[in-house]
C-alpha cells in the first residue's frame, strides 16, 4: 500500500523564550492509506497538536508535511481551506455541531459550503451516511437536542460526507459511556473497512486503541512506539 | 452565497427574542430618523407658504428710465425727471413677453401688473394707498385673493375695486359704495367697492387696493406696457434657475424672491443643519447597536466558526454570514420604522391642511426610501467590523480540544 501522509521532523513550540514550550520535537511519521490507527501517549504529549497539524488547521514550526503527493506546509490558506475540504474529515470531542442546524444539515455541511448551496444530491448522501451511523429516526432533529452518542455519531457522518481520504478523530469517544463510544468505534471500524478510509483516532482508552490495527505512541515530542 | 443566506437567517431566526430587540432597535432610529424628515421638511414647507406662499416668486419690475439731462453753465449737471411719465417706457411690449414667460417649465401664473401710489378719499376721510392694477380673471394668480375674500367678489371689473378689511373700515366703506382714488400722476376716478379681503396682513390689509389694468392705465397715464410682471412658480425652490431662464429668453431683470430674503434662507438652512445632525445621531445608534450586537454574536459563535472553518468554510464564507445578518437587521429594521414612522404620520394633518398650533408634519417628507437605504447601508458598515472578527476565528483555539 503507498503513503497517504509523510511527516518528517516535525517540530512544534508553543511561544518563545522562557515560555516557550517544545511539544513536537522532530517527530516522524507515516500514514498508508486505508489504515486504522490509534494515536496514544500520556496527557499533555503532544496529540491533539499532532492531529491540528495533520488537519492543516495550524503550521509546524518546522518540519516537512506532505499529503497526497502535496506539500502542506508551504501551501497559501485558502488552498489548505480548499484541501481540507476536499480530502481531510473531523471529528472532535466537544463543540463538534453547529446546534441550530438539523442533524442532516451539519453533515451536508462539507459539501454546501463548497457548492454554494445544498443540492439534493447533497441530501441525499447525507441521509445515506445518517441512516448508516443508525440515525435514520433523526435526520432533521435540531442538533442540539441529541445524546451525545448520537452527536458524535452525527459528526462521523459529516466527517465522511466529502469522501475524505483521512478522517482525524481527536478523542471522539471521550465523553461517551462506554455503550456509545463502542458503537461510534464500531461505526468507524465498518467504514474503515468498507471504504478504505484511513483513521487517526487520539484516544488515552487501551480498549479503543486495541480495536485499531496500528497504535502510535507519542512521548517527549517524538513516537516512541 | 445562497448557502451563507441560509446560515445568516438561521442565526438570526435561531435567537429570536435577540434579534427581535435589535430590530426594534434599528426600527427605533430609523423611526427617528423619518420623524425628523417629516418635520424638518414640513416645517420649512409651513414658513415658506407662510412667508412667501402669497408673494411673487419671480418680479419683473420696469427700470427708472434715465433722467433728462439738462447742461448747466458752469460745467455742473442738472437732471430732471418728468412727472407722471418717469415709468411710461417701460415693458411697453410686455404683450409679447407673457407668453414667453408662460412657456417657460415651472410657471404656474403671470400676472401684468401697472402699480403706484394715490390717495382714496370719501368725504373728510383720506387714506393713502398703493394702487395694483391687475388683469381681470387673474386676481388670484399671486395673492390668493379668493381665499381671503369676505364679502364680495375678488373680480376687478372696469370701475370697480377691491380692498382690504381695515382700510374699508377706515373709510367707513361698505360693498356696493363709491370712493374717490387720485393716483400720484394727479389722475382722480371713482370707484364702486365690489370685494373685501382679509389677509391678516396689516400693510395688505389696512393700504392695498385692486383695480383692473384698464383702470390703472388710466389712472397713471400709461396707453400702453406694465409696470410689473408678477410670476408664480409651480415650486418655488426654482426661483433662481427659471429667473434665470426668463432673463435670458427676455432680457429683462427677472428678480427671484431669494434675492433680499437671505435672513429667512439661512433660517431654514440652519434648521436643515440640525435635522441632518439630528438624522446623523439616529443612524450612528444605529450602526453602533448593530455593530455591538453582532461582535457579541460572533463571540458566542466562535466554536461553531472553528467547525465552519475546520470543515473547509473559507474566510469570506465567514464574512459573508455575518455581514449578511447585518444586512438583514438593517433591512428589517428599516421596514419596520419605516412603516410604524408613517403610521405615526397620518394622523397629521396634510400639508395642504396646517394648522397653526400641531406640528406641520409634512408625511410626505418622511424620506422613507433614504431612511432604509441608509440604514441597510449603515448596518452593512456596522457589521463589517464583527464579521472579520469572525473571520479572524482561529479554528484551533476556538474548538478549544
Ligand atoms: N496554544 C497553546 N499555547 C501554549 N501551549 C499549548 C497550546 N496548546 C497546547 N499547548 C501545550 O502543548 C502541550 C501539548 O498539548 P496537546 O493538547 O497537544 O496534548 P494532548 O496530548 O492532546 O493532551 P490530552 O491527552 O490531555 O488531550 C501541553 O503541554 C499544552 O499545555
Ligand atoms: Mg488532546
Amino acid at each position: 500500500m503507498s503513503a497517504l501522509l509523510q511527516v518528517s521532523d516535525l517540530v512544534k513550540t508553543y511561544g518563545t523564550g522562557g515560555a516557550a514550550t517544545h511539544v513536537l520535537r522532530g517527530l516522524s511519521l507515516e500514514l498508508v492509506a486505508g489504515e486504522m490507527a490509534a494515536l496514544l501517549g500520556p496527557s499533555g504529549s503532544g496529540k491533539s497538536t499532532l492531529l491540528t497539524i495533520l488537519g492543516t488547521l495550524m503550521q509546524p514550526t518546522s518540519g516537512r508535511y506532505s499529503m497526497l503527493g502535496q506539500d502542506l506546509v508551504v501551501a497559501d490558506e485558502a488552498d489548505l481551506t480548499t484541501f481540507r475540504n476536499l480530502h481531510i474529515g473531523f471529528v472532535f470531542q466537544f463543540h463538534n455541531l453547529l446546534p441550530d442546524f438539523t442533524a442532516l444539515e451539519n453533515v451536508i455541511f462539507p459539501t454546501a459550503v463548497r457548492e454554494g448551496r445544498e443540492t439534493a444530491s447533497a441530501r441525499a448522501r447525507g441521509r445515506d451516511l445518517l441512516t448508516r451511523m443508525g440515525l435514520a429516526d433523526r435526520i432533521n432533529f435540531p442538533s442540539a437536542n441529541l445524546s451525545g452518542g448520537q452527536k458524535q455519531r452525527v459528526a462521523v457522518a459529516r466527517a465522511l460526507m466529502n469522501q475524505p481520504e483521512l478522517v482525524l478523530a481527536d478523542e471522539p469517544t471521550g465523553n461517551l459511556d462506554r455503550e456509545s463510544a463502542a458503537q461510534v468505534m464500531e461505526l468507524i471500524a465498518e467504514i474503515n473497512r468498507d471504504e478504505g478510509t484511513t483513521f487517526l483516532i487520539s484516544t488515552h482508552d487501551e480498549k479503543i486503541a486495541a480495536l485499531c490495527r496500528r497504535q502510535i505512541v507519542v512521548g517527549d515530542g517524538v513516537v516512541t512506539g | 452565497m445562497l448557502y451563507a443566506l441560509k446560515i445568516a437567517t438561521r442565526y438570526l431566526t435561531a435567537s429570536k427574542a435577540q434579534t427581535a430587540l435589535l430590530v426594534l432597535g434599528v426600527a427605533v432610529g430609523v423611526f427617528i430618523f423619518i420623524f425628523m424628515s417629516a418635520l424638518i421638511g414640513g416645517l420649512a414647507e409651513f414658513i415658506l407658504s407662510r412667508t412667501v406662499g402669497d408673494i411673487s416668486h419671480i418680479t419683473i419690475e420696469a427700470e427708472d428710465p434715465d433722467p433728462a439731462i439738462l447742461i448747466a453753465p458752469e460745467g455742473q449737471l442738472l437732471s430732471v425727471i418728468e412727472k407722471g411719465r418717469a415709468r411710461a417706457a417701460i415693458l411697453s411690449d410686455a404683450a409679447t413677453f407673457i407668453p414667453l414667460i408662460e412657456a417657460v417649465p415651472g410657471v404656474k401664473a403671470v400676472s401684468p401688473q401697472i402699480t403706484g401710489a394715490g390717495f382714496m378719499m370719501r368725504g373728510s376721510l383720506v387714506s393713502q394707498v398703493t394702487v395694483k392694477g391687475v388683469e381681470p380673471g387673474r386676481e388670484s394668480a399671486i395673492l390668493n385673493l379668493d381665499s381671503y375674500l369676505t364679502q364680495g367678489s375678488a373680480r376687478v371689473g372696469s370701475g370697480l375695486v377691491v380692498l382690504g378689511e381695515r382700510l374699508a373700515d377706515d373709510l367707513t366703506l361698505r360693498l356696493g359704495q363709491t370712493v374717490r382714488l387720485q393716483s400720484s400722476a394727479g389722475v382722480s376716478t371713482v370707484l364702486t367697492l365690489s370685494g373685501i379681503y382679509k389677509t391678516g396682513n396689516g400693510m395688505m390689509d389696512g393700504s392695498s387696493i385692486f383695480v383692473s389694468l384698464s383702470t390703472a392705465r388710466t389712472l397713471f397715464s400709461l396707453p400702453q406696457g406694465v409696470t410689473r410682471i408678477e410670476i408664480k412658480l409651480t415650486d418655488l425652490n426654482a426661483a433662481d434657475d427659471t429667473a434665470l431662464r426668463i432673463r435670458a429668453l427676455t432680457g429683462l431683470d427677472a428678480v427671484p424672491w431669494t434675492d433680499g430674503a437671505e435672513q429667512l434662507m439661512e433660517a431654514l438652512n440652519a434648521q436643515a443643519q440640525t435635522g441632518y445632525f439630528l438624522k446623523s445621531f439616529a443612524l450612528i445608534t444605529i450602526v453602533i447597536g448593530v455593530a455591538s450586537a453582532l461582535l457579541l454574536s460572533t463571540y458566542r459563535r466562535r466554536p461553531e466558526i472553528g467547525i465552519m472553518r475546520a470543515m473547509g468554510a473559507g474566510r469570506g464564507f465567514v464574512i459573508f454570514v455575518f455581514v449578511t445578518q447585518g444586512a438583514l437587521v438593517g433591512l428589517m429594521g428599516g421596514l419596520v420604522g419605516a412603516g410604524l414612522g408613517y403610521l405615526a404620520l397620518l394622523p397629521f394633518p396634510s400639508r395642504e391642511a396646517f394648522r397653526s398650533g400641531t406640528l406641520p408634519m409634512d408625511i410626505t417628507q418622511g424620506s422613507y426610501g433614504l431612511a432604509i437605504t441608509l440604514t441597510v447601508i449603515g448596518a452593512i458598515l456596522a457589521s463589517i467590523l464583527p464579521a472579520r472578527a469572525a473571520a479572524r476565528v482561529d479554528p484551533v483555539t476556538a474548538i478549544g480540544q
